[in-house]
């Protein structure tokens, strides 16, 4: 049985090899492929049955390619807008402008730090209403200048904390989620690491819903649902399982539009071609979307949101017999 | 039961544990102060402690009774009920939940809608009952404030909410997040018809319903006694190791900062919205 510690154990090996025959010039290249080998092998098999668990894990795998490393790679040009205009600059939620494929677009993204330093000043990439205000504050820039809107999610959620909550996070994420609905040009989200619940949806109420492949979109983290369903930090795994979190899965569902493939053994192994698939697909949706009338484009958005959700008509009087 | 004593003792907020009445309960024990009421008495006085003045906990459909003009409410809810669309099952299976949940309340999900006049205007009154599995909204919840707000627009009469609601059904999964995104979509075309929305918080005012639709009102009052916050204060201590202050959450604390327009006693809430609605009433500009 594979797991992702020995997968990463023979990473770290692998990249050892390289920096050793790069920097000090040893003739190793011969172990190298076979480690090569060996760690493909390993690959395929651990993503061969990849449990919902083990995406979550990769989603928040401490490689994986953050905010600002995909912007940089996906979009030219890119230049950072900062601040509310009001209390200050939360850099857990970046945005600014940048070019793709040659045209304007407006950027939004969550940011996660590697270093601790990173991870302090980004507070994991959770962000509080200053940075849900900036977000509304940018989408209302792609709306007066009719620029495509483009958001990169990756948040465990919005950041619980008695500041947060003094300056109503709630309401900052719900005036955030009405801007992005009225922006008048094509908007499109990706999940391209952890979907978390209010601070996810906050920034993607897309006419577009793109996730990479071994993203999580989650009404709540697996560890909360553990708590309050199972009351049961143990059932974890099984929660991640439950909570239909899974790109293929909510593919199925019909919240997400496409599901982007991510390189054999997850984006870290591959930021560059993970990169690549973005773009390529951003492209050819916003393509998409461009040939659009306004007039079509808002009324496929409000139908898109307005029709969401699963639920039965009943004859009414069978309920009570029913029960 | 009691989620608000009135009287001045500092921690009154020990209301963590609320359980809500069933509808076949004749007699009930107020937690407060221990005296057994009988629930008629109860229901003439806003579910309000005769003995103490602790405030008991109200369904949907004995909140629509406290509000509006007796006689003057017709239920409008639609006959939904939740799909299991992930096939969820954490200790029971979803759809065992909400029927029992369906059982328990006499409701098929967390909301009843109704027309009614509230001291004489008509309006369309939505609310929460905490009683269904949390007030969570799902996408029946969602669905059904929608079509609440839409007549609402038809009808021309300002849309009240009274939310009670602990977040998102965490049972529909992500369906359940797109609810938010879905009512203030609509909210927004309720805006746009230039239809009023009082929104009114009660016990509890959270998560994903905080982060959208109830968040969005015109005017915002809260009940005595609520709790009103997007994280859970366990999240909270957890995730930030912060010491909380004594009133974090409470009514006053949203007051104060700037969250909500006004506290109300719940024997005050239909006179308030009478206000209001009064307040509101014609001579708007073109007509």
């Amino acid at each position: 049985m594979v797991d992702e510690g020995t997968l990463k154990a023979l990473e770290d090996k692998v990249a050892e090899l390289k920096r050793l025959i790069q920097q000090d010039g040893l003739e190793l290249s011969e172990e190298l492929s076979l480690l090569e080998r060996k760690l493909e092998e390993l690959r395929r098999e651990y993503f061969a049955k990849l449990s919902d668990w083990d995406r979550v894990k990769l989603a928040r795998h401490e490689r994986r390619p953050t905010g600002i490393e995909l912007v940089e790679k996906v979009f030219d040009d890119f230049y950072e807008l900062r601040g509310d205009r009001l209390l200050g600059d939360d850099q857990a939620l970046r945005g600014g402008l940048a070019k793709l494929g040659g045209k304007p677009v407006v950027v939004l993204f969550h940011q996660k730090g590697r270093t601790l330093e990173e991870q302090r000043r980004y507070r994991f990439g959770m962000a509080g209403p200053a940075g849900y205000r900036k977000a509304a504050r940018l989408m209302g820039i792609a709306d007066r200048l009719r620029l495509p809107l483009i958001s990169l999610v990756d948040t465990p959620g919005a950041y619980p904390g008695v500041e947060a909550e003094s300056h109503n996070i709630a309401g900052t994420i719900a005036r955030s989620i009405e801007t992005m609905l009225s922006v008048r040009a094509p908007t499109v989200a990706v999940i391209v690491g952890e979907g978390g619940s209010g601070g996810a949806v906050a920034i993607a109420c897309a006419d577009r819903v793109l996730m990479l492949e071994y993203a999580i979109y989650s009404v709540i983290s697996p560890e909360g649902a553990a708590a309050i369903l199972w009351k049961d930090q143990k059932a974890t795994p099984k929660a991640a399982e439950a909570l239909g979190l899974s790109a293929p899965k909510l593919r199925a569902l019909g919240v997400i539009d496409e599901v982007l493939p991510e390189p054999l053994g997850g984006a870290h192994t591959d930021p560059d071609a993970t990169a690549d698939t973005i773009r390529e697909a951003l492209m050819r949706h916003l393509d998409e979307l461009f040939s659009l009338p306004l007039d079509e484009l808002l009324a496929l958005r409000y139908k898109r949101y307005r029709d969401v959700g699963s639920y039965r008509e009943i004859e009414t009087g069978s309920f009570l017999q029913d029960l | 039961m009691p989620i608000w004593k009135d009287e001045k003792k500092k921690n009154r907020r020990d209301y963590v544990e609320v359980t809500p009445s069933r509808a076949e309960d004749l007699w009930l024990r107020c937690q407060s102060c221990g005296e057994l009421v009988f629930r008629k008495k109860l229901a003439q006085n806003s579910y309000i402690c005769p003995h103490c003045g602790a405030y008991f906990f109200l369904s949907a459909e004995e909140r629509i009774a406290s509000l509006v003009d007796e006689g003057s409410a017709a239920d409008v809810t639609a006959p939904l009920v939740a799909n299991d669309p992930l096939g969820f099952v954490d200790r029971k299976p979803y759809p065992d939940r909400v029927k029992e949940a369906q059982r328990e309340t006499g409701l098929l999900d967390a909301v009843k809608v109704v027309e009614a006049r509230i001291e004489g205007h008509p309006v369309v009154l939505a609310v929460m009952d905490f009683r269904f599995i949390g007030g969570s909204m799902g996408s029946v919840v969602g669905e059904e404030l929608c079509l609440a707000m839409e007549r609402a627009i038809e009808l021309g009469v300002p849309f009240v909410l009274v939310a009670a609601s602990g977040g998102a059904r965490v049972q529909e999964g992500v369906l359940s997040l797109m609810q938010m995104p879905k009512t203030v979509l609509v909210r927004g075309k309720l805006a746009r018809a230039g239809i009023p929305y009082i929104a009114v918080f009660t016990y509890p005012t959270t998560g994903g319903v905080l982060a959208s639709i109830a968040s969005l009102a015109d005017i915002t009052l809260a009940e005595r006694g609520t709790k009103i916050g997007f994280a859970g204060p366990r999240v909270i201590e957890q995730t930030t190791k912060e010491k909380l202050p004594p009133d974090f959450q409470t009514e006053d604390f949203a007051l104060a900062r700037g969250m909500v327009d006004r506290v109300v006693r719940r024997e005050e809430l239909r006179s308030e919205l009478g206000k209001i609605l009064s307040l509101l009433d014609g001579g708007r500009y073109g007509g």
